[in-house]
């Protein structure tokens, strides 16, 4: 071989390298981005998150019932993750464009906004007039949906909540307690429980928001239903003394003990089950958790021993009882890539089915209209049922307008404001900072 | 074999395919991680130029501070704690359990091949306080102690993190150890023994200098896989109570990813790896000085 041949060789080797390397990093520069073109969706995928079984569960049954047609030609495919890894999942879909079909759209309502924001949400409003289903949501869903999201309908109302306290009436009855109308009574009913040897209340403090949902009903009970919005808006800061305060009483709370040991480790399932086992005699929840409790196999105490109060007033405060901290579960949505007349398909069926069989099969409320008539399992659905019709005004929840950071710097830290760990103050003061830091 | 080393051909074509592995999964994100340092947003949003902000975010931000001061202190008492460990145990399987000491090895070492997430599992069932008392509790109650919430105060959940990862891997530091200890040649200890050396004098003058090199090189290890810690804390305590116990790795972790801030993850990466460099010259430098001397 001869020199020169040798060295061309040499010189078309190091070139065929050198493109060959280039390619490979396009590649990987491509990678992260995605290409997004608008395929066809094969399945009516669906991710969402492992702590929410009724949602998947109706789903599939309506599948194999009246939506029929609609999954034979575009079958349902059920994915899901833990709710904590929810918002990564979803970030890291949307920058590759493999967004599902339909998604439970973040555990914050602001993620739901950044990915309507970049044309990643279809416009349910437009999507459900064209499908001639608009009339299929509930109003008072929709209200709520728009005032989440912006006065937009970024999400579906898969779930309708209002939230309050569930109550033991056994134990209640046996000690001769009623059920309390503000927070002083409240606290002495807890105290008069604690003093039997019973915990008061079950609460998730791994979850955290169980305990700063009983800030923010505080908020609104002693400030009024605009409290949380002037912290959004600027005019408040959760810093000021009148907020510190809803802090300092939840704290109090915990460190009387009525949370009963290691609340920081108690999961959401465990705070469930110790209620319906009549371990605890109330519980802070949506009445998503009549799912729970008009199972029979989860609920030992009954249904019938079951009651729902409202958060109670705060004396001399702004709010009243009868505004409801609602939502709309976590929201979900659809992607506005995937939707097409097959989706389109599935979405009307859903909007005219999903409400009678949500509550028919899981005793489970939500914003779709009820088309078929339904009896109520028990009388604590049906009371629940009468304080959404009758609700005039809802409120959020402490973490509705805040961004991702804040809500998880907020729930994070809960349990530690509970047992005792961060003061009041500097629990309010590294929430505000997160706030701030948006 | 001098002539094919000499040839610079050679070298380019036994070196290059494995560069340009190692280009394109280690140097290529890493400069592109530097780059993302320079910009704001993320995936969804798309990213804009943002300068030396995210720099002075850093030095202002007290939630890095905090982690990088909980991610030295995890580094420094679990290395200390690694290596003193197994050092020991190293010595115990030559000097006490000698040929015995096959099954002793085997069992220190198990806890290493568990998966770490399962060794958190273990651990937070072990010292939880509820739903359940965990062992460690019902141990307490049993000499007349209160439970302890250990994961609710940042103090007692720090020490359940060492003590875990102590256990998890003071193993693989004995047996590492152990291939150190067992090169030293007998008839030095024996020497040594019959100028009347034993017991912790024979240790400290004769096996300590001699296993010296062994001994770096662990400690370099283990300083730069603490330094790095991310799963076993994941798993044990998430970070919490509250950030108590989140490193810089998981605040980098979550800033990208669940906040959706890649820029400023971005920046707290270089962060790490600037501490991960100085820490290693240190190593580095405090062992070759060591070594020549020794």
């Amino acid at each position: 071989m001869s020199l020169r041949t040798s060295r061309a060789r040499r010189a078309r080797l190091s070139l065929f390298t050198a493109g060959a390397a280039s390619m490979a990093l396009l590649a990987t520069a491509c990678g992260g981005s995605g290409s997004g073109t608008a395929a066809a969706p094969k399945n009516f995928s669906y991710l969402s998150v492992t702590e929410n079984t009724t949602v998947k569960t109706a789903l599939t049954s309506l599948s194999e019932g009246s939506c029929k047609s609609a999954n034979d030609a575009l079958p349902l495919k059920v994915e899901t993750v833990p709710q904590a890894s929810l918002d990564q999942k979803l970030q890291l879909l949307a920058g590759q464009g493999a967004l599902p079909v339909q998604f439970a759209a973040g555990n914050a309502p602001a993620l739901t906004q950044k990915l309507a924001k970049s044309g990643k949400i279809a416009d349910l409003e437009a999507k459900l007039k064209e499908l001639g289903v608009d009339d299929q949501l509930e109003p008072a869903a929709v209200s709520t949906i728009k005032a989440l999201y912006g006065g937009k309908l970024e999400v579906l109302p898969y779930e309708y909540n209002i939230e309050g306290v569930f109550y033991n009436k056994k134990i209640f009855e046996a000690n001769g307690l009623k059920v309390p109308g503000t927070w002083d009574e409240l606290v002495a009913s807890a105290a008069k429980l604690q003093a039997k040897g019973i915990q008061p209340f079950s609460a998730s403090g791994q979850q955290g928001w169980p305990l700063t949902r009983l800030i923010s009903g505080y908020l609104y009970r002693s400030l009024g239903p605009d409290a949380l919005k002037d912290v959004a808006d600027g005019k408040a800061k959760l810093t000021d003394p009148q907020y510190v305060k809803a802090a300092t009483e939840i704290a109090a709370l915990g460190k009387k003990g009525y949370f009963g040991k290691g609340v920081g480790s108690i999961d959401y399932d465990t705070a469930m089950n110790q209620f319906l086992t009549g371990k605890a005699a109330m519980l802070y929840m949506g009445s998503w958790a009549l799912a729970n409790i008009s199972d029979a196999k989860q609920d030992k105490i009954g249904a019938t021993n079951v009651g729902f109060m409202p958060f109670p007033a705060v004396a001399g405060g702004k709010g009243s009882i009868d505004q409801y901290p609602s939502n709309v579960g976590l929201g979900i949505t659809l992607g506005a890539k995937s939707f097409d007349e097959k989706t389109g398909a599935w979405v009307s069926c859903i909007a005219k089915n999903y409400g009678s069989k949500a509550l028919k099969d899981h005793g489970s409320i939500s914003g779709f209209k009820v088309n078929t008539p339904v009896t109520d399992a028990n009388k604590v659905t049906t009371q629940v049922r009468d304080t959404i019709s009758a609700s005039k005004q809802n409120v959020l929840w402490f973490e509705a307008l805040f961004g991702t950071k804040a809500t998880t710097v907020s729930q994070t830290n809960a349990a530690g404001l509970v047992s005792g760990s961060m003061s009041p103050q500097q629990f309010m003061q590294t929430v505000q900072d997160a706030l701030s830091a948006q | 074999m001098h002539r094919v080393l000499g040839d610079r051909r050679a070298i380019a074509i036994l070196l290059g395919p494995a560069l340009l592995v190692y280009s394109l999964i280690m140097l290529v994100p890493m400069v592109w991680s530097l780059g993302y340092s320079f910009t704001k947003g993320n995936s969804i949003d798309g990213f804009t130029g943002n300068g030396f902000a995210n720099f002075s975010r850093l030095l202002d931000d007290p939630a890095v501070r905090h982690a990088l001061w909980f991610t030295l202190k995890y580094a420094v008492v679990v290395t200390a704690g690694q290596v003193v460990a197994g050092y020991l145990l190293a010595l115990l399987y030559v000097f006490f359990l000698k040929r015995a000491s096959a099954l002793v090895r085997t069992l220190v070492f198990f806890p290493v091949v568990l998966p770490t997430v399962a060794v958190g599992l273990l651990f937070q069932k072990f010292f939880q306080v509820a739903p359940q008392t965990g062992p460690v509790n019902s141990l307490l109650n049993a000499v007349g102690i209160d439970s302890i919430d250990f994961f609710g105060s940042s103090s007692s959940a720090f020490w359940v993190l060492i003590v875990m990862d102590i256990w998890r891997s003071m193993g693989f530091y004995a047996v590492l150890l152990f291939a150190g200890l067992v090169d030293i040649p007998e008839e030095v200890l024996e020497s040594a023994r019959l100028d009347g050396a034993t017991g912790l004098r024979l240790v400290r003058h004769i096996v300590l200098p001699l296993s010296l090199p062994v001994l770096m090189s662990s400690l370099i290890f283990s300083i730069n896989g603490t330094l790095k810690a991310f799963d076993s804390i994941v798993a044990l305590t998430n970070g919490g109570p509250g950030n108590s116990t989140t490193p810089l790795t998981l605040y980098m972790f979550q800033t990208s990813f669940t906040y959706g801030d890649y820029g400023y993850g971005s920046t707290i990466a270089v962060l790490l790896t600037v501490v991960c460099l100085l820490v290693s010259l240190v190593v580095f430098r405090v062992s070759r000085r060591d070594l020549t001397e020794g």
